[in-house]
């Protein structure tokens, strides 16, 4: 498998992309969006910004997909941890013990 | 001729991996494969006879009824460090830092692991993290049982809880720095021809059980760094005083532990593997449903570990959840026993040293993993959690599963690893009494347990002493059964009869170099053409017969 | 899929050739690899930390607002704006050694370097105000108890002192590991500025510069999740 060299203007691109996210977030953070919008907002940008430094500045976008893989595994795994923890916080007392 | 065999036999040499350089540095700073196996199994062969003398006291203790041997926090330390040195010092090291270090590049035809230098780091992080452990064993030890719970780890406990703590999360690396390893070696240092689903079954399972070891261990660490935080800053997240939540460590303790277990039994479960299909000339059933359920255990094992909170302030409606899943998980295991099952039929099996145990693997496990199920029941749980039954079901897997996979393995590889052969009537005598102190020791125990004996506890209602007299007595049977193989593996290898490169006459790539191995393995890399278990068919082999004559009448 | 590798003789390799890789493209490989399980680890590391904030955080959500709130927003987003920009510079740095230019190489890794030392640095005054403000949670520094002052921190309706600590702790606990892995990623670094300077990588062996690339990436991700759940989480509840 040969390297791929990412240029150079795909990186500034990138940072420029990551700073606008950052303003971005800090404004969104001051504004009272409804349904508790806020941090669906700012976990998305987040979210945003982490996946194009995992594609370009990780070169991810360029590897085999074995190291897709890996990546996709970690977050499902980090998702396990959280869906089932919280299976239990979010359901306590749906379910009667009869007590 | 079988295609295994067009890869040559190298004419013997003199010069192998044990004697190629001398020194105690050329130990201490090896890069290779091979003596960092054989570093790690000495120091694990420590700390599991650490382990044994603290069973030996709950046992000694347990003889009757009242607490008259140890006071009950003595008796709290006692249970608590033996669960911990067995399984994080023992069980989870065993198989894949001896067997798995040293096979595991061989069985895929490469030189060494991918990262020799990490390979041994991993050994002298274990090092540290026992030492720390040791310390706080020495200091004083730790009474909270292996499990941590809080508040009262965090709160109430007035023992070396952070320095044992601390040697856990150090430890841990050892674990993670191994399963690294072992991954991206499989991947990337296969060599040419060998197929994922050319190598052997073992090889899968190390590779399962390494994934658990990466996706799991960290959050163990994170874990038991929290709560000596916790200890230390005097606030925290699993205090209720505090406004925390002591099930939120025991979601992330469990989130750990449980596929713990599997990093424990997926090894021993490799080894059957290979066990099974060698001892009984024929080719496994079922390779891909094997290979695949490997992996299954390990994905499906993160899924689970709320089935050991059933009886806390857990939702029962997430209670449900994992009950099903983990009734779920023994599906894949079970396909492991019906597939060893079918090789076995209508195969040739010679009855040595390593068929022994893995046939006691075979039937121990299995009532491990049926008394596992019972314990799924969310019904039959809330009667039977923290009693002795959970004790007896988790030791048949511990012991009756892993420790026996961990002493087959050892027997069959020996000759490969040592260049001598044990003594084959004093092994196979020896998995005998040990088979049999092993039920003696535990069966009692489901029965104590169902009956009501609650575990962690130094004294009992008197009507429980029969099952505690035999569980003692089986205990002594187990532990001097245990002796026999520590007395003639050492004696073997000054006196034991020099083992030819291929003594049980077996198609695996790791018996196409001499024993002892040289120290690159083989002398050129194979090219692989053949499939894991490549049995010549009946009519053409000559008749081997068992190995008795072989082998020297201790 | 990564195959294996066709034995080649080895009669001669590149300098940095491990023995019991086949060729460099194999060791590369492997490298990368291992980098990424490392990274995987430490996912699941922070996961745990983050499962613990996102359950408090669901409890006390006035406590978590207030005392967000009271975390110094401009030093915050100009740390994720310097640890962006470090992510630049290191995106650079392996850039120039792939394609053998080594001057701007070790310019980019020094560039960096201080990158890193600056978020460092200002997240030490961060922490600074935090203790003249009596907001380190506990006994963590004997003599600095958590404060009892309920007007330390602005209290919005329903919070209390207590979970506002627990915020603390759990912003301690995260923001400290965090600035304890950039912390070795600048000793990584500085291994990197040494070797450079003294030619150890070039186009063909530049495996280190680029797998602690991926380290530093990896800690910069981490901030980027870090920065709002920690200091904006409250700020559109502010009311000045």
């Amino acid at each position: 498998m040969s390297e791929h060299i990412v240029s150079v203007r795909i990186y500034i691109t990138i940072f420029l992309v990551l700073l606008v996210g950052t303003a971005l977030t800090v404004w969104a953070a001051f504004v009272d969006f409804p349904y508790g919008l806020n941090t669906v907002i700012a976990m998305t940008i987040a979210v945003t910004k982490a996946t194009f430094v995992v594609l370009y500045f990780m070169h991810v976008r360029y590897s085999a997909r074995l190291i897709w893989v890996i990546v996709g595994s970690a977050l499902f795994w980090m998702a396990i941890l959280f869906a089932f923890t919280f299976s239990d916080y979010l359901t306590r007392g749906v379910l009667s013990t009869g007590s | 001729m079988r295609p295994i065999e067009s890869f040559e036999l190298p004419s013997p040499s003199k010069v192998n991996y044990l004697i190629a350089v001398y020194g105690l540095k050329s130990w201490l700073l090896t890069k290779d494969h091979k003596r960092i196996a054989l570093l790690y199994l000495g120091s694990i062969t420590f700390f599991f006879f650490v382990g044994g003398i603290y069973a030996l006291m709950i046992r000694l203790e347990l003889l009757t009824p009242q607490g008259d041997f140890l006071a009950s926090t003595t008796y709290n330390k006692v249970f608590t460090q033996h669960g911990i040195i067995m399984v994080f010092f023992f069980l989870i090291p065993s198989i894949p830092a001896t067997l798995g270090n040293f096979l595991i590049p061989m069985m895929i035809g490469a030189k060494d692991l991918a990262f020799p230098r990490i390979n041994l780091l991993s050994w002298y992080i274990y090092l540290l993290g026992g030492i720390v452990t040791i310390y706080a064993l020495l200091a004083g030890g730790v009474d909270t049982g292996w499990t941590f719970y809080t508040p009262f780890s965090t709160t109430f406990s007035n023992s070396y809880v952070v320095a044992t703590g601390l040697g856990i999360f150090i430890n841990g690396f050892s674990s993670i720095l191994t399963g690294l390893n072992f991954i991206v070696t499989i991947h990337t240092m296969r060599a040419p021809g060998m197929t994922w689903f050319r190598m052997p079954l073992f090889i899968w399972s190390h590779y399962a059980t390494s994934l658990i070891m990466i996706l799991g261990t960290p959050v163990i660490a994170i874990t038991v760094l929290l709560v000596a935080f916790e200890r230390v800053a005097g606030v925290g997240i699993f205090n209720p005083k505090l406004g925390g939540d002591p099930i939120l460590f025991q979601h992330m303790f469990w989130f750990y532990s449980h596929p713990a277990v599997y990093i424990m039994v997926l090894p021993g479960m490799g080894v059957i593997s290979e066990l099974i299909a060698n001892f009984s000339r024929k080719n496994i059933f079922g390779y891909s449903f094997v290979a695949f359920s490997s992996l299954a255990i390990a994905v499906f094992g993160f899924l689970v570990w709320g089935h050991h909170m059933f009886v806390t302030p857990q939702s029962v409606y997430a209670g449900m959840i994992f009950s099903f899943l983990s009734f779920a998980v023994a599906i894949p295991s079970a396909i492991k026993v019906f597939n060893w099952t079918a090789t076995l039929y209508k195969s040739s099996i010679s009855y040595d040293t390593p068929m022994l145990y893995a046939l006691g693997f075979i039937g121990l496990f299995t009532i491990g993993g049926m008394t596992g199920l019972f314990l799924a029941a969310l019904a039959v749980d809330v009667h039977v959690s923290d009693t002795y039954f959970v004790v007896a079901h988790f030791h048949y897997i511990m012991v009756g599963g892993t420790l026996m996979a961990y002493l087959g393995g050892l027997h069959y590889w020996w000759p490969k690893i040592t260049g001598r052969l044990y003594p084959e009537g004093w092994g196979r005598f020896s998995a005998l009494v040990i088979f049999v102190g092993f039920n003696l020791t535990f069966l009692p125990q489901f029965v104590a347990g169902y009956l009501g004996m609650p575990r962690r506890y130094h004294a009992y209602p008197p009507e429980f002493q029969v099952f505690n007299v035999l569980s003692t007595a089986g205990a002594s049977i187990l532990g001097f059964g245990m002796l026999i193989p520590a007395i003639y593996f050492v004696w073997s290898m000054r006196y034991g009869r020099h083992a030819e490169a291929n003594p049980w006459h077996l198609p695996g790539l790791e018996w196409r170099t001499q024993s002892p191995p040289p120290t690159e393995n083989f002398e050129t890399t194979p090219i692989v053409t053949w499939d894991a278990y490549e049995f010549a068919p009946p009519e053409e082999t000559e008749v081997v017969g068992t190995l008795r004559g072989e082998y020297d009448r201790a | 899929m990564i195959e294996s590798h066709a034995a080649t003789p080895e009669i001669h390799g590149h300098p940095a050739l491990q023995h019991h890789f086949e060729n460099m493209e194999q060791q590369r490989e492997a490298g990368t690899l291992g980098m990424w399980i490392f990274l995987v680890t430490e996912i699941m590391f922070f996961g745990g930390m983050f499962l613990a904030y996102t359950l408090y955080r669901t409890l006390y959500p006035e406590a978590f607002a207030s005392a967000s709130n009271h975390l110094d927003i401009t030093l915050g987003a100009v740390n994720t704006g310097v640890l962006i920009l470090s992510s630049f510079t290191m995106a650079m740095a392996v850039y120039f050694t792939q394609t053998g230019k080594s001057r701007p190489q070790v310019l980019c890794l020094i560039l960096t370097l201080i990158l890193g030392l600056t978020f460092l640095g200002i997240k030490a005054v961060e922490y600074h105000q935090k203790y003249t403000d009596r907001l380190i949670p506990g006994k963590l520094i004997p003599g600095a108890e958590f404060t009892t002052d309920p007007h330390a921190v602005h209290l919005l309706e329903g919070a209390t002192l207590k979970q506002v600590e627990m915020f603390y702790y759990i912003y301690f606990a995260m923001t400290g590991m965090h600035a304890l892995h950039m912390i070795i990623g600048a000793g990584l670094l500085l291994y990197l500025i040494i070797f450079s300077l003294k030619g150890r990588f070039d186009p063909e062996y530049h495996s280190p510069v680029e797998v602690i690339g991926l380290y530093w990436h990896f800690v910069d991700i981490v901030w980027i999740f870090l920065f709002p759940l920690l200091y904006l989480l409250g700020r559109h509840l502010e009311h000045h």
